[in-house]
Parts: C-alpha cells; structure tokens; sequence
C-alpha cells in the first residue's frame, strides 16, 4: 500500500496542476484579446480541466478512500491542493497568461515524454493522451512568446515584465522529494533525468529569438509542492468550491 | 456591353428568390437587402459573442468538473458561432472591427435576453433550455436563407447547437428533481427567464417593421409570433414534465386550437432594455469593450511581428 | 506602432483522407502559421479535420457573376461529353 500512497501523492501533485491552470485559463472565456484568441485558449483550458479529471479521479483510485474526482478537486481545504505556485498565479495581462502557460508547457512536455515509460499503465495512458495536447500548448504559446517579445515596443515590455516576475517560481517545476525518489526506486516512475537541462534548452532558445532576457536573480520561490501556497490559491478555491460547499452532498 | 437597368436586375433578382436560388456574395444585390443582412447577421454574431458573458459568468464557480468543461465548450461555441457569423458579415464588404465597434457604441443590437443576470447554477440550465431552446427555433428556418454564406453558417451552427439545449435540460431536470433547495433554485431561474425568453422572438407580426419586406426576401422565413407560438407549445409540456410551474396565470391549453394560451408580454419591458435601460446591459458591452482595448497591444504585437519577419526574409531573399 | 487588422484568410478542410479539401468559411490571422492555429482551434473543435489550409483572401480571384452566361453556359449544349448521349444495344453490359 506503500506504493499507492506515494503514486497517489504524485497523481494528484500532476491533477492539481491541471485542474488549477485549467481554471484560470477558463476565467479567459469570452474576454480574449482578438476571437481566435478566446477559442484558443478555452480549447488549453478544456485540455487541462480533461486531464485534471483523469489524474483526480486515478488519485481517488489510488487512495482507495472513496474520493472521486470531484471530492479531490473540491472538497480540499488549501493546505491539501499540491499543485505548483506557478500555475495558481493570477492571470494578469495575456502576456503574463502566455509566459505561466508556456513555462508549464515547456515543463509537461519533457515530463509527459517521460512518463509514457512509466510502468504504471494507467499513468503512461493519461501520459500519452496528454502529451498530444500539451505539445500543441507548447506550440501556441511559444509562437506567442515570440511575438510578444519580438512584436512592438510595448508588447517586449510587458512581457519582459511578466518574465521577471513568473522567473521565481519556475524552480518549483523540478521539485522532488523523497516520494519522487521511491517511485523512482520502486521502477513506478522513469528517471527525470535531464528535464531540468531540457526545460532549460527550450526555454532560453524561445526566449532568445523573443529578444526576451532571463534573470539573472535565481532566488526560488517554492512551497506549492507541499501545500505552502501563495495568496491567490485561496481565492480561486473560494470561487471554486462556492456550490460544493454552499449546497453540500447534492447532485448536478 | 448592354445596359441593364435597376429594376431589370431587381426583378431578376427577386425572380432567383422566388425559385429559391441562393444569393451568393459577388452577386448583384439591392442594397436594401445587403444592408438588412449587415443589419441581421451582424446582430446575429453580435448575440452569440455578448451570450457568452451571462454563462461566462458561472464557468468559474461549475459545481463539478464534468459541468465545467460542458458549460465551458458550450460558451466556447458561441465564440465560435460569433465568429462564423461574422465571417458571413465580411462577405458582404462590412469589416469586422467595425462591426464590433458598432456594438461598443450601442449603434449595434444584440438579443435582448442577454442584459438578464445570471444569478444561480440554475440559470446554466434555463438558459440551455429555453434561450438555446428559442435560438434554435429562430435559426433553424434561417438555415434555408436565401443568402448562401448566411445560410450554411446557420446549418453549421445549428448542428454544433444541438447539444446545448441538451445540457441546459439535463441541469435543470436534475435539480428539478433534487432537494428542496435544487428545486428552489430551478423554479426560481424559470420565473425570471420565461417571460424574456418569450421576448426573444421580437415583438408581435404588427409591430414588426422588417418582418414583411425580410420575407419576401427569404432572409426570414416564419414570422415572430408563429415561432413564439411553436415554441411555447413545445416548452410547456416539458415544463410540467419535470415538475415546474410556467409563470403565467393566463397559460391554458384550448383544446380546438391544439395550441397553448398565454398571458400579454410586458412589451414595456422589453422596449426598455432593447434601448439599454436592461440589468446588465451596461456591463455586458463594457465587458466586451474591455476586451477589445485591453487585447489591443497585442494584436498590434503579433501584426508588428508578422510585418518584421516579412521584411527579414524579404532581405534575405 | 500597427493599426492595422488582421489580414482575413478563408480557410480549407479536408475532413478525411481521400476526400478534397473544401471551403469552410474565415477567420482572421497575422500570418500564415497564426492562421492554421486558429483554424484548427475555430474550424475542427468536433474532429471535422486531418488537414487544413489556408490562404489569404486577398490573394483569391474569383470569377465575376456577371460572366456566367459566357463562362459557364456553353458547356450545357455539349451533351456528347456525357455518356447518356449515346446509344447502347440491348444486352450489352459492362459499359
């Protein structure tokens, strides 16, 4: 049962992302900047929210405690949700939406690739169905920090901005604790072998044909992980969880 | 080359009508007739874009994920129906931005139905029932139009429609159903919907001042009332189906006719908020205005983008 | 700084392999790439795709309506391109 606990704290780690990124890129719905744009984004956000439900409801298997999908997504308080401080950071201008979102992408990719070698079937199938989708987010939002950063004066500003201040909380993407290591161990996980240099290689080469520049601060800012989480987690829950907790134990 | 007159081409125009000959975008048109579908279609796409607010409202607080992604696709169909439309608005030489900027001014109408808050999850569901319901009632005749991009933008959207008046009944039944609370909450989004929803068809076939000349161009193919009537036969037995009370003391069923009675429409009402004087209207075209100026620098980033890297592989050429 | 819109490009399906790729309507994009995103995002959200093109409006020339009765008419009276045009004796199959 080791094992189950320990995959179940990594699904839902993987789960929380989705479902969190998910919802704030669904805040974008019928506000986007152009209507290609809108249609786009809501197509990552049902991406994200499709591979949240099947990362939560694995999770609820795994923890054989009778949660399903939606007790996990909205019945946690916020010390539970493990999700990355990268992904719960507000939405800001697309810009900002662009740079979280490409950074994450960039991060799945590597980690989906990964994970299609897992020996976990279930977790190497969500892996492969995943990695088609997070491929083309990668995509898109590469394009799109190219031309923020190569665009007019004022886009390489405001996304040079947005760089800055998302740059702290990308270190938590390679976040590994002991849990990681005795999947690692027990054969459940591949190795994460090179992500980080890979994460690094994708990145910086966007970034240079955007004309973008990396920080040189590297000060980390991590604690999603382990349910340390900034401010905006509890907002987004409050709005979140509104009729699961205002009308509990009801159907809808 | 010889001379054609006005009235040559009006009557040979009307006579492809008549034998239901589609009107396609380079064909010779009154521009009466362009006009209206600039007018129509417009308001059409109009529609769709700002009925993604009221819905757009609740995306964020969906009681489970199945519901989220649902009620998201739905509200991302409607940008996608918006855009169909739009591009059928290009076709007849009307740029979208401008058309947009109608709308921001309030030159521009859209569904009246929208400047109604969405104050409860029941409302996803009254809102899939019976505006999706009425759309779909209003479209469907317009799939036949005698303007070919209009016309098979409808038959893609009518398709893709199918499945949210689905949705919205699903919701609505299930908390028909459910507890005293559930049930409170539906009773109450159907007393605040219906009468609008009624409202939707326009006003009555006297007072419709575009109705006749839009059917004899086919750009309309049944009347307000006619569909007003369909419709609340249609919607009245589901209704009580699930257990719901139409709010309208003067509903009755008159057995000779085969159609339901109902009671006035506060046609009041509805005039007020076509003008703007609505519960959101403000907010819904704010809403979007803001949109479109805060995604400015963006746009402007991608075309200053896309100018540069044109220039740089003409230099290197 | 550009004012300008987006240019509008219509845009082409081929719903599955064998078939044409066929006209499915617009949509606006700043270059080519941008607008087969889009048109995958806008024109195939129910898989109504394997293929797309797109090609930018302006660069369409079409054929003015005006010249249909020259352009188009003069093949209706060329029946014999038309295999009912000729007569073929009873019991003979295969053709």
């Amino acid at each position: 049962m080791e094992k189950n606990t320990d995959l179940f704290e990594y699904v839902l780690r993987m789960g929380d992302d989705s479902l969190i990124l998910g919802h704030r890129i669904s805040e974008w719905c019928g506000h986007g900047p152009i209507l290609e744009e809108d249609i786009a984004l809501t197509n990552m956000s049902l991406d994200l929210i499709g591979q949240a439900t099947n990362l939560l409801e694995y999770a609820g298997e795994l923890e054989g405690k009778g949660r399903d999908g939606d007790a996990l997504a909205f019945l946690r308080y916020d010390r539970e949700y493990k999700n990355l401080l990268l992904v719960e950071q507000t939405n800001g201008d697309f810009g900002k939406t662009i740079m979280r979102q490409f950074f994450f992408d960039a991060y799945r990719k590597l980690l989906f690739e990964r994970l299609i070698k897992s020996t976990d079937i279930q977790l190497s199938a969500i892996a492969d169905k995943s990695l088609k989708e997070t491929k083309y987010h990668l995509k898109h939002t590469s394009e799109w920090v190219i031309r923020l950063g190569d665009g007019t004066e004022e886009s390489h500003n405001r996304i040079q901005e947005s760089l800055d201040a998302l740059w702290k909380y990308t270190a938590e993407l390679f976040f590994a604790n002991e849990v990681d290591s005795k999947l690692l161990a027990a054969g459940i996980i591949p190795s994460m072998e090179g992500l980080q240099e890979d994460w690094n290689e994708i990145v910086s080469s966007v970034l240079e044909e955007a004309t973008l520049t990396i920080p040189t601060n590297n000060w980390k800012q991590e604690g999603g992980r382990i349910g340390r989480h900034t401010e905006h987690l509890g907002l987004l829950l409050a709005e979140m969880q509104y009729m699961q907790r205002a009308y509990p134990n009801m159907k809808w | 080359m010889k001379e054609v007159t006005i009235s040559e081409l009006e009557r040979r125009f009307q006579e492809k009508i008549d034998n239901d000959i589609k009107i396609e975008p380079k064909d010779w048109m009154p521009e009466e007739y362009r006009q209206t579908l600039i007018r129509q279609i417009s308001q059409h796409a109009h529609s769709e874009i700002v009925g993604m607010l009221p819905e757009g409202n609740w995306i964020t607080r969906a009681p489970n994920l199945r519901r989220k992604a649902v009620l998201l696709a739905k509200v991302q169909d409607e940008a996608g129906h918006g855009l169909y439309l739009y591009s059928a608005v290009e076709t007849l030489g009307a740029d979208r931005e401008a058309t947009i900027d109608d709308l921001h001014t309030g030159k521009a109408k859209y569904s009246s139905i929208f400047n109604y808050p969405t104050t409860s999850w029941a409302d996803m569901g009254t809102i899939g029932w019976l505006v999706d319901g009425a759309a779909i009632m209003n479209q469907v005749p317009i799939c036949r139009c005698s303007y070919g991009p209009y016309a098979r933008a409808m038959v893609r959207v009518c398709k893709e429609e199918s499945f949210h008046q689905r949705q919205g009944f699903e919701i609505i039944s299930l908390l028909a159903q459910g507890t005293p609370e559930q049930k409170a909450m539906a009773q109450d989004s159907l007393n605040r919907f219906w009468w609008p929803s009624l409202m939707m068809f326009g006003p009555n076939d006297a007072e419709s001042k575009h109705t006749a000349q839009s059917m004899k161009w086919k750009i309309k193919r049944s009347t307000n009332d006619e569909l007003r009537q369909l419709f609340i036969d249609v919607t009245v037995p589901q209704a009580e189906m699930i257990g719901l009370t139409i709010p309208d003391k003067d509903l009755k069923f008159n057995e000779e006719t085969g159609h339901y009675e109902s009671g006035p429409i506060n046609w009041d009402e509805f005039w007020e908020v076509v003008k703007g004087n609505g519960p959101c209207n403000k907010e819904r075209v704010d809403a979007r205005k803001k949109a479109k100026d805060e995604g400015a620098w963006v746009r402007e980033a991608a075309m200053a983008y896309a100018e540069k890297r044109k220039e740089r592989s003409a230099i290197r050429a | 700084m550009s004012n300008k819109e987006w240019p509008l490009w219509e845009v082409f399906i081929r719903s599955k392999q064998g078939l044409n790729h066929k006209h499915v309507g617009s949509l606006r994009a700043s270059d080519a790439q941008m607008a087969v995103d889009n048109a995958r995002d806008v024109y195939t959200r129910r898989s109504e795709g394997v293929s797309i093109w797109v090609v930018e409006s302006n660069s369409v020339f079409a054929s003015e309506p005006t010249d249909a009765d020259s352009l188009f008419e003069p093949a209706n009276s060329k029946a014999y391109r038309h295999p009912m045009f000729y007569d073929v004796p009873d019991g003979i199959s295969h053709m």
